[in-house]
Parts: structure tokens; C-alpha cells; sequence
């Protein structure tokens, strides 16, 4: 009997032959992660332990991303707890901004994770890294601290789920919109505690941006790992990129699994999640004519270069509708530079949009566009529980850039292929 | 281990970290900061009604949503003593664990205690007593491992454990 992609990575970071799902293994960490939210909780608890260095400086990346650039003198002083620890222990990957990105976005583009590895971040979308093939999670503060002192973490094997796609994807329908209706049809709580394994011609087809997109959400279904089987399309993304040899792992065909789901894509509309659960998905169509105060594209969701094309595709020669605030934030340095080369923040600014500093800022309600109390907004984020972008009064729709860049325009959601010729 | 008792908060389904403890509260880490806003946007008067001692008891996938340990400190400082529920977060019961706040998995204690019920709750046994009806309810045991963690107090206390055996 063979051994799902999941169990198969686990294994060689536990230096076992073999694992099953249920038993607990303690695994080798690639690389470990943490943010300005997480990190100083855990570098309190790295303390503690008694270890006077990090097990490698190679292998830690701290990001100051969420409340970058500091937004008041308590986030200030989080972010400076965490730089002097940082130059202290010489640690390899912190990136200030001006050079940073949000972590997930970042990570990849620096080639620092990889096919093949075991990858834990002190941050639940830290399963972004799946759509590279390497077997990425998230994990809590005192765990990176752990990680952080040994290099190592214990898992549980978890079971698999495999969603194999079939067809072929519509035109203005993208990996946001197979991955809300994937949470749509599992529930917050249908992958709890399992890995994710996405496959077939429809995945093959997709680029490493949508890819990415559809792995960090994975957590949205409770999954510990959202994973795709390495393939050209990531073999080409890694070409000048990565900074360390690896190995590529997938699945035996014939591994037992909890489930598969086969869908046809080929039908498939954009797709949009409403208040209050991710899951709480449906079809543009829908949805459309429900007024909004403010757009957000960007995250490490859907803040790549590709989403940027995708919006700007939309708002060349648009404008924004005057009742709306449009905010576009480029996910990494690297992602707003390539932008301004292709002139799509030109198309943004010229359709009155804001563009700002990569940041997660109004992602998690964190700053740089808080909603007030009864607003309404649509994002490319991934959640949209009570308060996440604001008052607990207000809403916040998910969607695709397309989708996002369309209702900026109209006010309402709206489906982009409505919008009638631009001028 | 102690015995716990202590009267109940019913939540539902779902309950998600920014619902425990919103993210406009995480510019800080400090515990008893994050006790005063827990469950905030569940229950804005929740930190103010609660007893040192008393127990939540919620339906399934608790903790859902980010991997902010803010959630079981927030929880653990505001004096929540444990947590039942049908079923957790995976990310959240990690944490649980690893900071020391104890957690119980109960299907049938989440579906048929109430709120306002006082319950004493063994750990140890994982044996959940509805001191009005004395009704028990089981749940599911940790793993020999798990128990070792807690055993320790928790993640860096196990590591610490090792570290110095390694030493020795
Ligand atoms: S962009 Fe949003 S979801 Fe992504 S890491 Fe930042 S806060 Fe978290």
C-alpha cells in the first residue's frame, strides 16, 4: 500500500521509512517562521528554554508584517523586540520594510521554502507553502519558540483529503474562486485536522500565483496542509529562485485516503464568500447589486503579481465609483516594483485607487483601512469573521481580484464580465 | 492533577480566534491586557461577568481561524479554568497544550450542558460531573505523549526537560 504525499514528507523529516495518520513523530524543521504578532511572544518563550543560540540562523525568518510600518508605539515596540533579537542572534531572514513583504508572499518569492520540506510558521497561513510541495503549517508562538531552540517539532500524521479538479477553468476564474468554492462545499471545519492535497488538469493548468492562492486558504477548511504535487509550473518557479538543493515528493496513486472529491471546474463562476464564515460561499451572480464602502486587494492571498495584472486588467481606463475606497497593496517589494515596471499602479492611481506599502494592515483589521461601524467591504483576504476588518458592526466579503476590481468599479458586487466596454 | 468546578459560558459553533481576541488587541502580548478583551466581540461584557474558575463549554472547531496563542493566554488569564467542546481548532489545541490550558473534547457534554450549569471536571480522568444532575460525561484522552507535555507544564517546560537530560 503506498503512502500519501502528506505521510511521505513527514516521514523523511522524522527519518522513518513510514508514518500513518494518528501517530505522533517528531519532525525536522527546514525553516521556521514568525511575524511581529507571533514572534515576541516566542522569543519570551525561547528565553525560558535556556539555549543561548538558535538551532540555525540559516533557517529562522522573522517578519514584521502585520503592524509595519508601526502603527503606534506598542507595535513599535513589538517590531523592536523582535529586530533585537534578530541582530542578537544574527538571524539570517529579517526583512525591514522597503525590502519586506507579507511573510507568505515573501518566503516563496526568496526561494527560502522549498519542495520537499517541513516548514512551521507561527502563523496560520503558513500552508501557503504547500502549493510548492513541501508540507508547511501553521503553529502557535511557544512552538516556534521550541523550533527555534532544537529544530525540531512534533506532529500528528494527519489523514488526507484529496480534491482533484477536472476541465478546464472558465476565463476571470482563478484559484480564489476553486479554493472559496472548495471551503464552500468542505466547511470551516470539513479538513479539520488533515491535509489538503489539490490535483488534476485544471491545477496543472494553474500558475504558481493561483496556486499559492488556493494553499493558503486550506486553513479555511481547518487543514493542516494544503498541498500540490510539484510539477513543471513549480520547477520553472524555483529556476533562479531557490537558495538550497531539494528533493521532489508526491503521493503514490494507490494510498488509502479519508476522501476524494472529483469537481468539474469548467462551469465554475467567480466565486464569493460572505459574512461571516469563509465557508459561507457563493456564486458571484448571487451575490451581485450589494452596495459596498470599500475595496481591499492585496494580502498573501491575493496580493502577487498575477492578482495585480488580474485587477488592473479590469481597471485600465475605469474609475473607482465615487462611493468606494479602493486600496491596493502589493504584497512584497518585489511584486510592487514589477507593477510599477508593467504600469499597473499607473492604471491603479489613474482609476483613483490607493496604493500603499507592502503590509497586512486592514487584512486583520490591523490598521491603513479599519471599517466603521455598519460598512461594508469586499477583499481578496481569506477571512471575514465578525470584527476582522474592523468594528464588529461591520462586514467584509471575500472574492478573487477580478471580482474585487469589478465592484470596486460598479459600488456593488458585481461580475467582472458585466462591466461593458472601458473608455 | 486538581479537580476543577465551576459554572459554564455556553458558546456555539465555529467560535474564531478574532472572536476570542480581536487582532486590533494584539499590538501587545501582555496577559492580563488580553484578559480584559477576550471573547469581546462574542460577548462585549464577557471579561467583567466572569469568576475565577468558570469553565466554557462550545460547539465544534473552537478556535478556529489564526495561530494567535493570544487566544488560550486571553482565555487562561481571564481565569476560564478549562475549555470543553465538541471539537477544536487544530491550530488552537496546539497551543492550548502547549501554554498549559486545559481542554477537554466532549460531544456530549457540549450538546447537553447549559449555560448557568456548575460542573466539577477530573483532568485526569477526563470525567466532566454536572454537579446539579450528577450526570457524567467522558472525553476523549490524550494521547500517552500529549500527556507527557502536560505533565510537564507545558512545551518549553518539556524541552527544557530534555535539553538538560541531554546534559546531564
Ligand atoms: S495578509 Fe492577512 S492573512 Fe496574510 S499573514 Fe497578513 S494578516 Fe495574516
Amino acid at each position: 500500500m503506498g503512502q500519501t504525499m502528506a505521510e511521505k514528507l513527514l516521514a523523511r523529516a522524522a527519518g522513518k521509512k513510514k508514518v500513518t495518520p494518528g501517530e505522533l513523530i517528531n519532525a525536522r524543521i527546514d525553516m521556521a517562521l514568525g511575524n511581529d504578532i507571533t514572534a515576541p511572544v516566542a522569543i519570551k518563550e525561547f528565553g525560558r528554554i535556556g539555549v543561548e543560540k538558535v538551532f540555525d540562523r540559516e533557517r529562522i525568518a522573522l517578519i514584521p508584517d502585520h503592524f509595519t510600518p508601526n502603527k503606534d508605539i506598542a507595535a513599535a515596540e513589538q517590531v523592536k523586540l523582535m529586530r533585537d533579537f534578530a541582530r542578537r542572534q544574527g538571524i539570517a531572514h529579517y526583512y525591514e520594510i522597503g525590502r519586506m513583504g507579507v511573510e507568505h508572499a515573501l518566503l516563496p518569492e526568496l526561494g527560502l521554502v522549498l519542495p520537499g520540506e517541513v516548514i512551521i510558521g507561527a502563523d496560520s497561513h503558513t500552508c501557503t507553502y504547500g502549493a510548492l510541495g513541501a508540507f508547511a503549517t501553521g503553529v502557535g508562538s511557544t512552538d516556534l519558540a521550541a523550533a527555534m531552540a532544537t529544530g525540531e517539532l512534533w506532529f500528528k500524521v494527519p489523514p488526507t483529503i484529496r480534491i482533484v479538479f477536472e476541465g478546464k477553468l472558465p476565463p476571470l476564474v482563478g484559484g480564489k474562486d476553486l479554493i472559496l468554492y472548495t471551503i464552500g462545499r468542505l466547511g470551516v471545519d470539513g479538513a479539520r485536522y488533515a491535509a489538503l492535497e489539490f490535483d488534476g488538469p485544471v491545477i496543472a493548468a494553474l500558475g504558481m500565483d493561483g496556486r499559492f492562492t488556493m494553499s493558503n486558504m486550506a486553513i479555511e477548511a481547518g487543514a493542516k496542509a494544503g498541498l500540490i504535487p510539484p510539477d513543471r509550473v513549480t520547477e520553472e518557479y524555483l529556476k533562479d529562485r531557490a537558495r538550497r538543493p531539494y528533493v521532489v515528493i508526491k503521493g503514490d496513486a494507490d494510498a488509502p485516503v479519508l476522501a476524494e472529491h472529483r469537481w468539474d471546474a469548467s462551469a465554475l463562476e467567480p466565486q464569493v464568500a460572505a459574512p461571516f464564515s469563509p465557508a459561507n460561499v457563493h456564486p458571484v451572480s448571487k451575490l451581485a447589486g450589494i452596495s459596498l464602502d470599500q475595496v481591499v486587494i492585496g494580502s498573501c492571498t491575493n496580493g502577487r503579481i498575477d492578482d495585480l495584472r488580474e485587477a488592473a486588467a479590469v481597471l485600465k481606463g475605469r474609475r473607482v465609483h465615487p462611493r468606494v475606497r479602493l486600496l491596493v497593496i502589493p504584497a512584497t517589494q518585489a511584486v510592487y516594483r514589477q507593477a510599477l515596471r508593467e504600469g499597473l499602479l499607473e492604471i491603479f492611481i489613474d482609476a483613483e485607487a490607493s496604493v500603499s506599502t507592502p503590509t497586512c494592515g486592514p487584512c486583520l483589521g490591523g490598521h491603513m483601512g479599519i471599517l466603521a461601524e455598519g460598512e461594508v467591504a469586499l477583499a481578496t483576504t481569506n477571512r471575514n469573521f465578525v470584527g476582522r476588518m474592523g468594528h464588529p458592526g461591520s462586514k467584509v466579503y471575500l472574492a478573487g481580484p477580478a471580482v474585487a476590481a469589478a465592484s470596486a468599479v460598479t459600488g456593488t458586487i458585481a461580475h467582472p464580465a458585466e462591466l461593458g466596454e472601458a473608455k | 492533577m486538581r479537580a476543577l468546578s465551576g459554572n459554564i459560558w455556553k458558546f456555539g459553533d465555529d467560535v474564531d480566534t478574532d472572536a476570542i481576541i480581536p487582532a486590533r488587541y494584539l499590538n501587545t502580548s501582555d496577559a492580563a491586557e488580553l484578559a480584559r478583551h477576550c471573547m469581546e466581540d462574542a460577548d462585549p461584557s464577557f471579561s467583567t461577568k466572569l469568576s475565577p474558575g468558570d469553565i466554557i463549554v462550545a460547539g465544534k472547531n473552537f478556535g478556529c481561524g489564526s495561530s494567535r496563542e493570544h487566544a488560550p493566554l486571553a482565555i487562561k488569564a481571564a481565569g476560564i479554568a478549562c475549555v470543553i467542546a465538541e471539537s477544536f481548532a487544530r491550530i488552537f489545541y496546539r497551543n492550548s497544550i502547549n501554554i498549559g490550558l486545559p481542554i477537554l473534547e466532549s460531544p456530549e457534554a457540549s450538546r447537553r450542558l447549559a449555560e448557568g450549569d456548575r460542573v466539577e471536571v477530573n483532568l485526569e480522568k477526563g470525567e466532566i460531573r454536572d454537579l446539579a444532575s450528577g450526570e457524567t460525561f467522558t472525553a476523549v484522552p490524550f494521547p500517552p505523549f500529549m500527556q507527557e507535555l502536560i505533565a510537564a507544564g507545558g512545551l518549553i517546560n518539556y524541552v527544557r526537560q530534555k535539553k538538560q537530560e541531554l546534559h546531564k
